[in-house]
């Protein structure tokens, strides 16, 4: 290579890609360092970046104060729920089309996404009637179907692509063999398909806990996760910033080491298998 | 390899799924079609009646409507903007050679994994609040007055919040397809004296040019429906001067209780949605072999 990585070249380029990089992560960054502020600390002019008090108050307070351990396994049940529940539906879906294509195999596969390409706001005005007409506003369960199905087709996606990488000579063996149907899925494919599904479930927990329009307009208090709960810090009282920030750490810290864990799954689970 | 055996058991396996989604999309999105020509108020129970497509043309001739349109395309086209170019330029800077490229990436990225409502409120409050944001902070330090950013350019700040949390996603799939880049190609271009330009725009671009069109439509289907960081930040004001389809839409439908009017203003949210996603599901269609 002409352009051979130089010691100056290489010193300039990691340069700047930590300065962007850490420009680019700063709010996070501030807002975990606010966290562990006062709050006359967490407003000071000038304000300081590492040279304050550093105390735990306001984690004690955001959980005193408010429900917070509620609002927290709300995120945790809705999210890993509907993860789960995908899952039971899409495995088998995914299963056969990957591995019995049909010759509307991907018609359906292609409808399926485009399901997801329907705005929600086209289908809020029936959902809220009906959540409220059979009493599911403001329920862990009514959010958990909810985000199910609105999350069902990257699921089925994302498994199809992994289950389509699974050779089918190995299944083919395993019926040579004498396997039945139950035995190919059981004892060939799972073991198999275990990481794929693996991604699947990490990548769609982290969907579900962020997902922030039908847990906004879905629920009120008591099934609030913790998308709702902290869009209430944007009355008056969002101006306690270390309580607001602290609250807001709590809340971002899972999904982000989470998501440092699956930043291939990302691309594979959002783009369709388009990008690879 | 498939029997009529484990075609049927296939069958099966499949329709759950199918079920599940149908229901989904016909259930509900028929309910808004039928509401969306009724005079239906939550207020006024027992008063519906068909009015035809006198919801879609109150909707559609409200001020407010292309005020909201208008402020929809900004808001996508804008993000767009910044996270194309954005994300190219970082995806050509984080695929040289350097120290702690891992750690560099994951900063990059952990914007996406933030929750909108998080991410806005403490864009509103901690930074661009005009008292106690970092940016008054800073614009006072440099003796210039502060800027209310939400009350003065609310459209404006609210692109960068979410351009903020689509940065990542941009970089991380033109990083993907810059990887894939053949090396050599490159090299041969350098050796036949190939300007560092020329090799961008007639070698890495063009490679780039798919993963480029598949961010832009994906990111069109979700930033087409940006709900949370209006909610949190602005409301959709002043006046309406934050308020894309989606906010409308819900600001008709669950705060001015009016289902008729409402639903119609999601039939044409629904149908502009459509537009893109035909081209999306164009491209995908093209990628997939079943």
């Amino acid at each position: 290579m002409a352009r051979r990585a130089t010691g100056t070249r290489k010193l300039v380029v990691t340069a700047l890609a930590w300065a962007v990089g850490l420009a680019i992560f700063f709010p996070i960054l501030w807002t975990i360092l606010t966290s562990f502020k006062t709050e006359a600390e967490a407003i000071a002019s000038p304000p300081s970046l590492f040279a304050f008090r550093w105390t735990l108050e306001n984690y004690v307070e955001v959980n005193s104060r408010s429900d917070y351990f509620l609002h927290f396994m709300n995120s945790v049940v809705i999210s890993l729920g509907s993860t789960l529940l995908g899952l039971l539906i899409a495995i088998p879906a995914a299963w056969s089309m990957a591995f019995v294509p049909a010759k509307r195999t991907k018609d359906i596969l292609m409808w399926m996404l485009s399901t997801k390409m329907l705005p929600p706001v086209g289908v809020l005005v029936p959902i809220y009637l009906m959540f409220r007409d059979f009493g599911l506003l403001d329920t862990r369960i009514g959010l958990i179907v909810v985000l199910t199905l609105i999350n069902l087709p990257i699921i089925v996606w994302m498994l199809f692509t992994y289950f389509k990488e699974i050779p089918g000579e190995i299944l083919e063996a395993a019926r040579m063999d004498g396997a039945s149907l139950w035995d190919e899925v059981v004892y060939v494919l799972t073991p198999m398909a275990v990481p794929g599904i693996a991604s699947t479930l990490l990548l769609n927990i982290i969907l579900a806990w962020n997902e922030a329009f039908w847990t906004l307009n879905l629920t009120a208090a008591k099934a609030a996760p913790l998308t709702a709960f902290i869009a209430s810090y944007s009355s008056p009282e969002g101006l306690f910033y270390a309580k607001l920030s602290a609250a807001s750490t709590l809340a971002i810290a899972p999904i982000l080491i989470l998501g440092w864990f699956s930043q291939k799954q990302l691309v594979r689970g959002l783009t369709f298998g388009a990008v690879k | 390899m498939a029997t009529a055996h484990s075609r049927a058991a296939a069958r099966v396996m499949i329709s759950p799924a199918v079920i599940l989604l149908l229901g989904w999309m016909i259930v509900p999105l028929s309910m808004t079609v039928y509401f969306s020509f009724l005079s239906y108020n939550l207020l006024m129970p027992g008063m519906e009646e068909f009015i035809g497509f006198g919801n879609y043309e109150f909707f559609l001739t409200d001020p407010a409507f292309m005020e909201a349109l208008v402020n929809t395309l900004l808001l996508v086209g804008g993000v767009l903007v910044i996270t194309i170019v954005g994300g190219v330029g970082l995806a050509l800077l984080l695929d040289q050679p350097m120290w702690g490229q891992g750690i560099v990436r994951v900063l990059v990225i952990a914007p996406f994994f933030v929750m909108p409502t998080v991410s806005a409120l403490v864009w509103k409050n901690m930074f661009m609040n005009p008292v106690n944001g970092l940016f008054a902070h800073m614009a006072k330090a440099l003796g210039l007055p502060p800027f209310d950013f939400l009350a003065h350019a609310p459209l404006a700040s609210i692109i960068v919040i979410v351009a903020w949390q689509w940065l990542p996603f941009a970089t991380l799939i033109l990083l993907t397809a810059l990887q894939s880049l053949d090396k050599e190609q490159i090299e041969a271009a350098e050796m036949d004296g190939a300007s560092a330009f020329d090799r961008f725009r007639f070698i890495v671009l063009p490679h780039m040019s798919r993963a480029i069109t598949v961010v832009i439509l994906i990111q069109t289907i979700f930033l087409l429906s940006v709900f949370a960081e209006i909610l949190v930040t602005t409301n959709g004001g002043p006046g309406y001067a934050s308020t894309n389809i989606t906010y409308l839409v819900y600001a008709q439908s669950l705060l001015q209780f009016d289902v008729g009017g409402g639903s119609a203003g999601g039939i044409v949210a629904v149908i502009l949605a459509n537009i893109v996603a035909i081209f999306l599901m164009r491209m995908i269609g093209k990628n997939l072999e079943a």
